[in-house]
C-alpha cells in the first residue's frame, strides 16, 4: 500500500465530527435498536444504504453510515470498515469502541462494511485497508463514537429513572444508578435511539483504559482453528457453479482465438467463455474447470510484452538512472555543490528484484450477477473499486452491487488491485448463476501485480570526517499512477523513508525518475520502505566504514535531533548487545544494523549472522520499535515478527524473474518463501510512548534485508548492493570451495 | 504468438465413490483422479482444508489418512477408499483439542489461511511424539507454509499443546 501520504494523506488526522443524527424507529433496526452513525467531513453522502452486509435495515431510504448497533437483546454489533487479512483489526478496532461504550470485548459481534462514504479513509482517500493506518484512522472515530453510544443510552436511563444523567454512570453493558438500579444496554437501546447525539463528548484519559494497551485475545482466533473462518475461497451459494481461468502466459496478451471443443464436452462443463482477462470454463465443481480449462486450446496474441526480460527491465532502469536527476523529491541545502566542494565523496548503486506477494489464499471471487443487480464475495482491501469494477463488467451501476468483504488469506497489498474480479462477474452473468472464480497458485503467482524493481544511486561527500552531501535518485516504476491516477509531481509511495532520511546532513537530495517497464507493478507490504531503506542503511553503513566509525556510532551521532530515531537505535544496540558479540574466527557472530521511520513508527533492528566457508546463517533478528499508543500489543508484536518473516525471504529468496514475458517462478518450489524450521531468533522489543498510534502491519518488513546485508559486509568485508543474497552468497561459496 | 497445448481429455466421468470423513461414511460422485481437496471442499462443503499450491508444496490442504498427515491436494479419490479421513472440521467439536486449546491460548493465526494445515499437522505430530522438541517440530513443520510468519507462535503453541496433553489440563 502506498506509503506516508501516497494516496493524499492529510498532514494530520481530520477532526470527527457528528453533523446528522439519524432516527430509527424499533421496527427499521434488527430487534429494535441504537445505530450510531457518524458522518466524516469531506464525505458526501452519496453511497447507497448500507443496508445488507451491515444488516442496517434502511427503510426509510435515508442514507446511513455505523459502527454500532445494539439490540433489544444486548447484542452488540460493530460494523468494521477496515478488511481482516491477518494484521487485528478485527480486534484492535472493537476495542476501541468497547473501551468508552464501557463494554467488554467478548460482547461484540462483527460484521463487515457494505461499501459507504462514511467508511472512506481519510488517510487513503478511499475504504481501503491499507498504509498501515487503520488504528490511526479509528482511534479518534470509533472513540467518539462509543461514547457517544454511551451518552445516549445514560441519557435514556435517567430519562426512565427521572433522575440528572450525571448520576449514572455506564458499566459492562448497563447503565447503573447511585442506589444500584440497572437497565442493559438492550433494555435502554430503543429510548436512546430516540435521543440527540451529543455533540461533543470527552473521551477517556489514557491512564483510565480498561482495554486499550492490553495484549486481548484476538476476536477472530476461534475461528481460524476450526475451520469455520470464511475467506473469499469458502462463500457457499445455493445453485453456485465454479470456474477456472486461462490466461494469457506472457503478461498483458490476449486471447487470438480458442478452441474448446474437447473442453466444452467434458463431464460437469457449463460455459466457456471469452472475456478480456481470458478464457473462463465454468463447470459444476473446481476441479472439473480446472480439467477443462487445461483441454483447451488457447492461441495468444503475445502483445507488447513478448520479449520481455529481465536483462531488458534492468537496462530500462539503468538508463533512466543515467539520464538526469528526475523530479526533487527533497532538497534540504544544495547537494549537488556541496559534493562537488566535498574532500571526499563515495558513489553507490543499489538494484532490488521484482517481488511476488504469494497471499497464502490465491486469488478468488464469489459473484451473484442478477438483471437488477450483483452481489460480490471477495477478500478485498478495495470496497469501493471492487464495487464499481464488479459494476463495469456486469453492466450495472456501482449502486447495485452489494460488496460482502470476506476474510483475507492475506493481503500483503495484492488485493488492492481488482484484476479477479472481472472474469467471475462475467461468468455468473453468463451462466445466470453464482460463479466462484479461482485462479490456482500458478495463476496467482505468474499474473501477480509485483513489486517494482527499483535502482537507487547515492552518492554523499565528506568534508573532513563530516558528513556534508548527501543524494539519492530513485528510479521505479510508479504504481500509484496504474492504480489511482493522477499523481502530480512525484509519487508519493516510491519516496518512502527517503523524504523522510533522519540522519542530520546539511545537504540532502532525494529526486525521483519514473521509468515504466510494461507489466503492471503493486503495492507490497512496506512498498518503497523496503527498496529505499535498503539502499539507505546499506550506504549509511558504506559512508561509516569509509569515515572509519562504528556503524552505530556513526549513526547515533547523526541522529542528535531526531530522539525517536535516536531511542529504539539505543535501545536495539543494548538488547543485542552491539559492540559485545564476539567477532571474528570461524564460528564468529557479526552483527549489522538498520534503522528507519515509516508509517510514522519509529525502528531498529540488528542482524546476527555467521559466514562459513561462504555459507550464510541468520542466527538473530532483534527489532526494537516505538510505535506510539498501542492498542494491542499482542498483535503488534504478531505484526513486527511476521514483517520480519516477510521481510526476511524477500531479502533471502525473493526474485521475479521474466523470459519471453513469462514470469518463470509458478509456485512454492521456484518461489521460495520462509519455512518454520528455517527462522532464526526473534527478539521484539516494544517501546512505551505516548505519541499517536503508528503503523505496524508494514514497517518492521524493510529493515530485514539492510541489517542483513550490513551484518554479511561485516563478517565478510562484501558489500552486497542487491538483493536477492542468498544466490549470491551461494555463488560466493561455491567460488570459495573451488 | 504462443499455443498452450491441450491436455488429453481422460475421459474420466464421475463415478460413485464412499469415503469416510470425520467418522461418517459419506456418499461422492466424481471423476477418480479429484484430488481429495477438492472433494472435501465442492461436493461436501469441509472447506475448512485450504487450496494453497495443488501440489504439496505449502501444506494448507493437510489433513489425516488413517491418522497421518497427508496434502489433499494431491491425495485421488480413488485411493482414500475405506481409509478413515480426518479434517480440521472432525479435529473436535468444540475446539477442544489439544492443539486447538494452545492455538486459542497463544493467538497463533493472522490471517488465518494456512492454520487448518498447520493444525493438523501439528495434532498428527503430538500424536507422534507426545513431547517433541525443536528440533521434532521443525521436522514435522517444515512442509507448512505461513506467509504472515506465525511460526515462532506455532513453535510455542505445539509444545504448550504438549504441555496440555500431559496434564489433562490448561495449566
Amino acid at each position: 500500500m502506498s506509503g506516508s501520504g501516497g494516496l493524499r494523506a492529510p498532514a494530520t488526522a481530520p477532526a470527527v465530527q457528528v453533523n446528522r443524527r439519524e432516527f430509527l424507529d424499533a421496527a427499521a433496526t434488527l430487534g429494535g435498536g441504537l445505530i450510531i452513525g457518524l458522518s466524516l467531513p469531506g464525505c458526501g453522502a452519496k453511497s447507497p444504504p448500507a443496508a445488507d452486509a451491515a444488516g442496517s435495515a434502511d427503510a426509510g431510504g435515508r442514507d446511513l453510515n455505523a459502527w454500532l448497533r445494539i439490540g433489544a437483546d444486548d447484542t452488540i454489533t460493530m460494523i468494521v470498515d477496515r478488511s481482516e487479512m491477518g494484521q487485528g483489526v478485527y480486534t484492535a478496532l472493537p476495542m476501541l469502541l468497547a473501551e468508552e461504550l464501557e463494554i467488554g470485548l467478548d460482547a461484540v459481534k462483527i460484521v463487515a462494511a457494505p461499501v459507504g462514504d462514511a467508511y472512506v479513509n481519510p488517510g487513503n482517500g478511499g475504504q481501503i485497508t491499507g498504509t498501515s493506518n487503520s488504528v490511526q484512522d479509528a482511534w479518534d472515530k470509533l472513540r467518539t463514537a462509543g461514547a457517544q453510544a454511551r451518552t445516549v443510552l445514560i441519557a435514556a436511563a435517567a430519562q426512565a429513572w427521572r433522575i440528572d444523567a450525571v448520576e449514572c454512570r455506564a458499566q459492562n453493558g448497563r447503565v447503573v444508578n447511585p442506589q444500584g438500579g440497572s437497565m442493559t444496554y438492550g433494555e435502554l437501546a430503543a429510548a436512546a435511539a430516540k435521543l440527540p447525539l451529543p455533540k461533543s463528548v470527552a473521551l477517556k484519559a489514557p491512564g483510565s483504559f480498561r482495554l486499550l494497551g492490553r495484549p486481548l485475545p484476538r476476536l477472530d482466533t476461534p475461528g481460524k482453528v476450526d475451520g469455520s473462518a470464511e475467506f473469499g475461497i469458502d462463500v457457499k451459494l445455493p445453485g453456485m457453479l465454479h470456474a477456472a481461468l486461462a490466461q494469457s502466459p506472457v503478461l498483458g496478451g490476449s486471447v487470438k482465438s480458442v478452441d474448446s471443443a474437447a473442453a466444452g464436452k467434458m463431464a460437469g462443463v457449463h460455459q466457456v467463455l471469452v472475456t478480456a482477462s481470458g478464457v473462463v470454463v465454468v463447470a459444476d465443481h473446481f476441479w472439473q474447470a480446472l480439467r477443462a480449462r487445461d483441454a483447451l486450446q488457447v492461441t495468444w496474441e503475445s502483445g507488447a510484452n513478448a520479449t520481455l526480460d529481465n536483462g531488458g527491465i534492468r537496462k530500462l532502469l539503468r538508463k533512466a538512472a543515467a539520464s538526469g536527476p528526475g523530479l526533487s523529491a527533497r532538497a534540504d541545502g544544495d547537494a549537488t555543490a556541496a559534493l562537488k566542494s566535498a574532500h571526499r565523496t563515495l558513489r553507490a548503486m543499489y538494484e532490488l528484484p521484482l517481488l511476488a506477494h504469494a497471499t497464502m489464499e490465491p486469488m478468488n471471487c464469489t459473484a451473484d450477477v442478477r438483471p437488477d443487480g450483483c452481489d460480490l464475495y471477495v477478500g478485498t482491501q478495495v470496497q469501493q473499486v471492487s464495487q464499481s469494477t464488479a459494476a463495469m463488467a456486469a453492466g450495472l451501476l456501482p449502486s447495485q452491487v452489494n460488496v460482502h468483504t470476506t476474510l483475507l488469506g492475506g493481503g500483503f497489498g495484492r488485493r488492492l488491485d481488482v484484476d479477479f474480479i472481472p472474469a467471475a462477474v462475467q461468468a455468473s452473468k453468463a451462466v445466470g448463476a453464482p460463479v466462484k472464480l479461482i485462479w490456482t497458485r500458478e495463476d496467482d503467482m505468474t499474473h501477480d501485480t509485483y513489486r517494482p524493481p527499483a535502482i537507487l544511486d547515492l552518492a554523499a561527500g565528506f568534508d573532513g570526517d563530516r558528513l556534508t552531501a548527501w543524494r539519492l535518485h530513485i528510479v521505479s516504476p510508479s504504481i500509484t499512477a496504474r492504480m489511482f491516477p493522477p499523481v502530480k509531481g512525484v509519487d508519493d509511495s516510491v519516496i518512502e523513508y527517503a523524504v523522510n532520511f533522519p540522519y542530520d546532513v546539511p545537504n540532502v537530495a532525494v529526486d525521483y525518475s519514473r521509468q515504466e517497464i510494461g507489466i503492471d507493478v503493486g503495492y507490497m507490504r512496506s512498498v518503497s520502505h523496503a527498496p529505499n531503506c535498503f539502499a539507505i542503511e546499506c550506504f549509511m553503513d558504506e559512508l561509516a566504514h569509509a569515515a572509519g566509525k562504528d556503524p552505530y556510532e556513526f549513526r547515533r551521532q547523526l541522529l542528535e535531533k531526531k530522539p525517536r530515531h535516536r531511542r529504539v537505535l539505543e535501545a536495539v544496540a543494548e538488547r543485542a548487545g552491539w559492540g559485545r558479540t564476539p567477532q571474528g574466527g570461524q564460528q564468529g557472530r557479526h552483527q549489522g544494523i538498520a534503522l528507519m521511520e515509516g508509517y510514522t513508527t519509529h525502528l531498529a533492528q540488528v542482524a546476527e549472522v555467521s559466514v562459513h566457508a561462504g555459507a550464510l546463517k541468520v542466527h538473530r533478528i532483534v527489532c526494537v520499535v516505538d510505535c506510539g499508543r498501542m492498542v494491542n500489543p499482542r498483535i503488534v508484536e504478531s505484526q513486527i515478527v511476521g514483517g520480519i518473516i516477510f521481510g526476511l525471504s524477500a531479502a533471502l529468496w525473493g526474485e521475479v524473474t521474466i523470459a519471453g514475458g513469462v514470469v518463470q517462478q509458478t509456485n512454492f518450489d521456484a518461489y521460495r518463501v520462509m519455512r518454520g524450521n528455517e527462522l532464526p531468533q526473534i527478539e521484539v522489543q516494544l517501546l512505551d510512548s505516548d505519541a499517536p498510534p503508528g503503523g505496524i502491519g508494514e514497517p518492521s518488513v524493510a529493515l530485514v534485508a539492510p541489517a542483513l546485508c550490513n551484518a554479511i559486509f561485516a563478517a565478510t568485508g562484501r558489500r552486497l548492493r542487491s538483493l536477492p543474497i542468498s544466490p549470491q552468497m551461494t555463488r560466493a561459496a561455491a567460488a570459495h570451495s573451488a | 504468438m504462443m499455443q498452450t497445448a491441450p491436455v488429453q481429455d481422460t475421459q474420466a466421468r464421475p463415478q460413485a465413490f464412499k469415503i469416510t470423513v470425520n467418522g461418517r461414511e459419506l456418499a461422492v460422485e466424481a471423476a477418480a483422479d479429484t484430488p481429495l481437496l477438492w472433494i472435501l471442499r465442492d461436493h461436501l462443503g469441509m472447506t475448512g482444508t485450504k487450496f494453497g499450491c495443488g501440489r504439496a508444496l505449502c501444506g494448507a490442504c493437510t489433513v489425516h489418512l488413517d491418522g497421518a498427515p497427508v496434502r489433499s491436494c494431491s491425495i485421488p479419490l480413488s485411493t482414500v477408499q475405506g481409509r478413515m479421513i480426518t479434517t480440521i472440521e472432525g479435529l473436535s467439536p468444540d475446539r477442544s483439542h489439544a492443539v486447538q486449546r494452545a492455538w486459542i491460548e497463544l493467538d497463533v493465526p493472522q490471517c488465518g489461511y494456512c492454520q487448518s494445515g498447520q493444525i493438523m499437522s501439528a495434532a498428527a505430530l503430538l500424536e507422534a511424539n507426545p513431547a517433541p522438541s525443536d528440533a521434532d517440530i521443525d521436522t514435522a513443520m517444515s512442509g507448512n507454509l505461513c506467509r504472515c510468519g506465525t511460526y515462532p507462535r506455532i513453535r510455542h503453541a505445539i509444545h504448550r499443546a504438549a504441555e496440555i496433553l500431559k496434564t489433562g489440563t490448561g495449566r
